[in-house]
């Protein structure tokens, strides 16, 4: 009986001790998840600041005053101009009188 | 009793000769022992049952309170879009600076330095920091959390900091209208900000964990409020056109020396806004010093006389009604129709007219002449219809419904004036939108501030064949002999009407104060966009809506056309411009 009881103790102090062992883990774990959601947010809080900086840079008002000024761009002649239409709706520009293509 | 206890005490015979235990003691000191060790385990199981059952919950919180901690989840307000996705508003966090003045301990060189990171002047420091009733004040709101760090890093007590969020705005004044704003406190207060607070605004959320002896979070108990983020918003806007509108518009308010001016651009399919701008405007990044003028938003809030731009709903009322065909001819000679006891006149004597040639060169009295036909219930039905003098379903704070009076008030000279586009009030809103019936097959259509998924359901209120019709009396209108000439663009059939109205003031009209406006559409093959430009008071000669308001229409819709990849239903040659002298004038 007694020789029961003691392997019966075993078994419990390996069980104890097993339990703190794996609360310790997932503590651990638990831990790294809080860590990587906390960088997740901060990633993304960054991306919103990108888009904001990439919003800013490329705002048109900046693009047109570069484009015009520094690189001397301008919009060209409309004359000069030639407009691909996709097939499905080249049946309505066929029937154009002066076709953009014709005047260029 | 008594001689069975003496026996066991004598009976060990070790111990016989100890006299202690020969001592023969009083019976009831045991007893007593044994009451109060008795008594005693009683008022600890008292104590236990109390602690226990009636404690219990205090107990346990005080427990718990050692090592949980409520964590704030904070949400974050949704992002607005243009309808390609690029941001027009978006929230970032930052910090805010406040303190207990009874608790700031810091040196003069620590105070210095916190004034340079706050770029709060020392002396304004001092003075907030002096106010030893306060317990609560902010030094500085809104910090960037780089900045925010340094002051953690100054390391004085009695200074807290505080999380929040700023919104920016990265297109800045070009689209601040459409946009409106958010307080401090992210609250919207303007525009699209106020209309969709709802579905913008996050909830921050709530959770119990438990924490460890350095403060990192090791358990995830219980959440007590999961946070709702903000849903990102994306708007009807296409930004390169919005750019391109605003900066037409302010180069013609510019030009003109106008008092301020609106655009607003419709896509004619779905009826989704693609922009929309006033003058003058705001920095909504930057709110100090706003007054009222730049805050209204002119294309929705304020009512005005159209004038001219009327002329196509009656006429079309008339073409439908079978009184005249687009060639029926209508005198308009001698320039002046007395109705009662008022007259109305051209501004130039015209002749004879077609009903095309009565929009064309936009003449007052053929119009009068096709609305005394008409009944003015009729009238009015066509123009409540169109959407005037009822307030327009969109999701927009401030949106007016103008003012069309009953037809039963109406006097004949009313009636008559009102064909024309005199005593009656709209917004520009409404005047693009009920253009929709040109530019589509005579079916009024919803307007959207959001992206919608495909074409918009309508109302048809005049039969397709009048408002192809009607569209092609308005490609009159925008051609070399028309009233504005210089609303065409090359390579696009350009269709719309002109209005130059006289601004009322007090009981009558200001005698050189006009609104130009020109609502205009194009392709006329087969319109896409929907421009309408008001500008309000030009003062540098120059006042008539061809004049005035067409060379933003043409600017805005050529660019815009080749924006969205339009393709061209005109031959690309220039434009014809008439010379000086046949060019026509329009009277209202």
């Amino acid at each position: 009986m007694s020789r029961v009881n003691l392997v019966l103790l075993a078994v419990l102090l390996v069980c104890a001790l097993a339990t703190v062992n794996s609360s310790h883990q997932a503590r651990l774990l638990f831990a790294d998840l809080e860590n990587e959601q906390n960088r997740q947010k901060q990633i993304e809080v960054e991306w919103g600041q990108l888009q904001l900086e990439q919003s800013t840079w490329a705002k048109h008002a900046l693009v047109e005053s570069i484009a015009a000024r520094q690189l001397g761009m301008r919009t060209p002649d409309p004359r000069r101009l030639s407009f691909v239409v996709p097939a499905s709706l080249a049946p309505a520009q066929a029937t154009l009188p002066g076709t953009p293509a014709e005047s260029k | 009793m008594t001689a069975a206890a003496t026996t066991r005490h004598s009976a060990p015979s070790h111990s016989a000769g100890s006299p202690v235990l020969q001592l023969r003691l009083p019976l009831w000191r045991s007893r007593m022992l044994l009451a109060v060790v008795f008594i005693g385990f009683m008022a600890l199981v008292g104590r236990a049952v109390f602690l226990q059952a009636w404690n219990t919950d205090f107990l346990q919180q005080k427990g718990e309170s050692r090592y949980s901690r409520i964590v704030e989840i904070p949400a974050y307000r949704g992002k607005i879009t243009d309808r390609n996705g690029e941001i027009l508003a978006s929230s970032t966090p930052v910090r805010s600076i406040w303190a207990i003045p009874d608790d700031v301990k810091a040196t003069r060189d620590q105070l210095r330095e916190l004034s340079r990171v706050l770029d709060v002047p020392l002396a304004d420091l001092d003075k907030k920091l002096a106010d030893q009733d306060r317990e609560f004040v902010y030094l500085k709101r809104q910090l960037p959390p780089e900045e925010a760090e340094k002051v953690t890093e100054l390391n004085i007590p009695g200074l807290y900091q505080q999380r929040e969020f700023r919104r920016y705005y990265p297109a800045g004044e070009v689209a601040s209208h459409v946009l409106g704003f958010t307080g401090v406190d992210e609250v919207g207060q303007e525009g699209i900000e106020l209309a969709f607070q709802q579905s913008l605004a996050g909830k921050a959320g709530s959770r119990r964990v438990i924490k460890d002896r350095r403060g990192s979070v090791i358990e995830d108990v219980a959440s007590i409020q999961t946070p709702r983020e903000g849903r990102d918003l994306a708007l009807s806007i296409d930004s390169k056109i919005q750019y391109l509108a605003y900066s037409q518009l302010k180069l013609a308010v510019e030009m003109h020396k106008a008092k301020a001016g609106g655009i607003i651009v419709i896509d004619a399919r779905s009826g989704e806004v693609l922009a929309l701008a006033n003058l003058p405007t705001f920095n909504p990044n930057n709110r100090s010093n706003l007054t009222g003028a730049q805050l209204r938003n002119r294309v929705l809030t304020d009512t005005f006389e159209p004038g001219s731009v009327m002329k196509p709903f009656t006429v079309s009322l008339a073409l439908e009604q079978g009184k005249v065909t687009p060639d029926t001819v209508i005198q308009t000679a001698p320039g002046r129709l007395t109705i009662g006891t008022s007259t109305i006149t051209d501004a130039h004597t015209l002749g004879a007219l077609t009903v095309a040639e009565v929009i064309e060169k936009s003449s007052n009295i053929g119009t009068a002449k096709m609305a005394m036909q008409l009944e003015r219930e009729d009238m009015w039905t066509m123009f409540n219809r169109a959407g005037f003098g009822i307030a327009p379903q969109v999701q927009f704070p401030g949106a007016v419904s103008g003012k069309v009076r009953p037809a039963k008030t109406w006097r004949p000279i009313e009636q008559v004036t009102m064909a024309y586009g005199y005593g009656l009030s709209v917004s520009l809103l409404q005047l693009a939108r009920a253009y929709t019936v040109f530019a589509r097959d005579g079916d009024i259509i919803p307007v959207s501030f959001v992206k919608t998924d495909g074409p918009a359901l309508g109302t048809q209120i005049i039969t397709p064949k009048v408002a192809h019709e009607m569209r092609d009396m308005l490609e009159l209108a925008a051609g070399p002999h028309g009233t504005a000439p210089r609303a065409q663009i090359m390579g696009y059939r350009v269709a719309g009407k002109t209005g130059t109205a006289h601004k009322q003031e007090g009981n009558g009209y200001a005698e050189h104060k006009y609104r130009a406006t020109f609502v205009g559409m194009a392709p006329a093959s087969s319109p896409r966009l929907i421009v309408a430009v008001m500008i309000d008071e030009p003062t540098d000669g120059r006042y008539f809506g061809g004049d005035v308001s067409g060379p933003v229409f043409s600017a805005v819709m050529s660019s815009a056309l080749r924006a969205l990849g339009v393709p061209p239903d005109a031959p690309m040659k220039p434009i014809v411009m008439p010379s000086a002298a046949e060019q026509v004038r329009e009277s209202t």
